[in-house]
């Protein structure tokens, strides 16, 4: 299991070098420089600027500069929020993504799990059909068009909740975590109904149940390990698309997170803040599906076993 | 892969039509998979004529009018410059579709490829091949595709390229997978018995069984593209005009939906029903092609 856990970090390594090498050089191809949106501005000036940003070297050298900055942490300053390095920007933005996700994973979880499980637990009634098709709509409807139908609905037509912004008035951070959970929920649940229709088929529930146990408690104490381990599997893969998701619903409220960052970043051709941005989000996303893998070898015994077979 | 066992059982007579006529027996009681299937005939029937039977053409305009409510002359209204909603869904539909099938067609034979060469030659090669793909997989894609269009702008021909890039990787596992698994099966080895060809061998029964799988996956690699397509229109960074796309209807209704909420709400319509039918299609072929539901 540890050897497996150092395994795979070390396959991380190279990965993210190669994340590095990549966004670098791709962005450094890319045709305009920061600067030429800026006309009047004079060549001496430019000039002036290219050094400050070491653009006047060759672009290995710059590689090799940056590789270290890099390694040490520092993703260098800004090209447009001029006087602020991109670690700042990081740093103002990540707790807010942070916590918008982490508020989207509650809903994806919560509501996911719930539905999943009572579908399992009454396969082919009512309990399974209407949850299910729930999970198929919100499968179907994209964060970019739930998000403006809950702001018409809740935010202008009833007036019950803000549509904007972000800690600023109580109730603001409602709408886009549900924005952003709902796509979620509905894998969620169609995953963890999956996983607890094969277990409670198999001969261990069948002995619960014949030693008379309540069905509440066999779901509980017997059930739900083994039927949410895909649901663990895909907590990676989910982390990864809420950070995407973090630039659609963060540009509908106006939440002042990394995914905005990013998007006007993307505009503003900001290369050293998307540049850093992508490392940072890769590394990230890297980490947690690492995490999501290890903990589902480490609630499923079968693998675990594998794991352990194989290594002696 | 231990679905095979039943198979042998099911087709020993190598009729190689009778696996897809059980199938199209089982999608057919499959009502929901055939809506999907109805939904994206109409669709793509909708698409290639859609110069002929649009009711209004594509740069017509009318600016005094502006945006009008849905009515008899329009049926999904107009927008603020006064063009008709349900052309632009048309037209937008078109690239939409189109983004969703070359995209997709791109993954599929990148993924076939890879997957069939990897699986056929095993050893070594099979190894640097997968651990490739491996790499591949850690990599945070959608980030790459932002980060390629904006550095060389939005070209709908990138696009394709880009979002084939991606969803070539799991075609490739699957493939691979099956082509692995079959090619040490019992009745592969009694037609190798037989004395039938390596060719008649690939043809008649490596490549209908894993034809099945592939197109499941294509169905449902099909709403997913057209998904990411939709998303970085939205965003700004996929179709651009005066091209249009469901996304960028999407886009452009958010900002007006205030006043005028059928821009936004017929083109989210629009992407949803065929989200929506291209995801039952898929769930209705997996379940229809998978030898293992076969039993019950």
């Amino acid at each position: 299991m540890y050897r497996f856990a150092l395994g795979r970090l070390l396959q991380a390594i190279p990965v993210l070098l190669v994340v590095i090498t990549v966004t670098f050089f791709l962005v450094h191809s890319a045709p305009g420089g920061p600067f030429s949106a800026d006309k009047a501005v004079p060549p001496e000036v430019i000039k002036a600027l290219e050094e400050q940003y070491n653009l006047n070297q060759p672009v290995w050298q710059q590689y090799i500069g940056y590789l270290g900055d890099v390694l040490r942490g520092d993703f260098g300053p800004s090209f447009k929020y001029s006087g602020r390095t991109v670690n700042e920007l990081i740093g103002a933005g990540l707790p807010i993504t942070a916590e918008l996700a982490l508020y989207a994973m509650l809903v994806a979880l919560g509501v996911g799990i719930t539905a999943g499980v009572g579908a399992a637990m009454r396969p082919n009634t009512l309990q399974d059909y209407l949850p299910m098709t729930g999970a198929m709509i919100g499968i179907c409807m994209p964060s970019f068009l739930l998000g403006p139908l809950l702001v018409l609905i809740f935010g202008i037509h009833l007036d019950w909740l803000p549509v904007s912004g972000w800690g600023d008035i109580p109730g603001d951070k409602i709408l886009p975590s549900i924005t952003l959970g709902t796509g979620y929920a509905a894998y969620i649940a169609r995953l963890s109904r999956g996983g607890m229709l094969e277990v409670l088929s198999q001969d261990y529930i069948r002995t619960a149940r014949a030693k008379g146990l309540s069905e509440r408690l066999i779901i509980v104490k017997h059930a739900l390990r083994g039927g949410l381990i895909p649901v663990v599997a895909f907590l990676g893969p989910a982390f990864a698309g809420l950070l995407a998701g973090s630039f659609v619903v963060e540009t509908i409220f106006q939440i002042p997170g990394m995914g905005r960052f990013y998007v006007q970043a993307a505009f503003n051709r900001d290369y050293t803040l998307i540049l850093g941005m992508t490392i940072f989000l890769s590394t990230l996303i890297i980490v947690f599906n690492l995490l999501s893998d290890m903990l589902a070898i480490w609630l499923n015994p079968k693998l675990r076993h594998e794991l352990e077979g194989a290594k002696s | 892969m231990n679905n095979s066992s039943s198979e042998t059982t099911v087709m020993p007579d190598d009729q190689g039509t009778s696996l897809w006529q059980d199938a199209w027996i089982k999608l057919s009681k499959n009502r929901l998979a055939l809506f999907g299937l109805a939904v994206l005939v109409t669709l793509i029937l909708v698409s290639l004529l859609t110069p002929l039977i649009a009711p209004y053409g594509y740069e017509e305009q009318n600016l005094d009018m502006g945006a009008t409510a849905p009515s008899l002359q329009h049926w999904l209204g107009t927008d603020i410059f006064g063009r008709d909603m349900l052309t632009r869904i048309m037209y937008g539909g078109r690239v939409s579709l189109m983004v969703g099938f070359i995209a997709t067609a791109v993954a599929l034979v990148i993924g076939i490829l890879w997957g069939a060469t990897a699986g056929f030659f095993g050893g070594r090669l099979d190894a640097v091949m997968m651990r490739i793909v491996d790499v591949l997989y850690a990599l945070p894609f959608m980030i790459f595709i932002i980060l390629l269009m904006v550095v060389f702008g939005r070209n709908i021909l990138l696009l394709f390229l880009a979002i084939g890039a991606v969803e070539w990787l799991t075609m490739a596992r699957i493939v691979r997978s099956q082509v692995m698994s079959l090619r040490n099966q019992e009745f592969v080895e009694a037609a190798h018995s037989l004395g039938l060809s390596q060719w008649t061998i690939i043809r008649r029964h490596i490549i209908p069984n894993t034809l099945g799988p592939v197109i499941v996956y294509t169905t449902l690699t099909i709403p997913s593209v057209m998904l990411l397509e939709a998303f970085l229109s939205f965003l700004g960074l996929g179709i651009q005009p005066p091209e249009s796309s469901w996304g960028l209807l999407i886009n452009y209704g958010v900002e007006t939906m205030e006043e005028f909420p059928w821009l936004l709400i017929f083109p989210g319509i629009a992407l949803s029903l065929t989200l929506f039918a291209l995801n039952f299609l898929g769930d209705g072929l997996r379940d229809a092609l998978d030898p293992r539901t076969s039993k019950d």
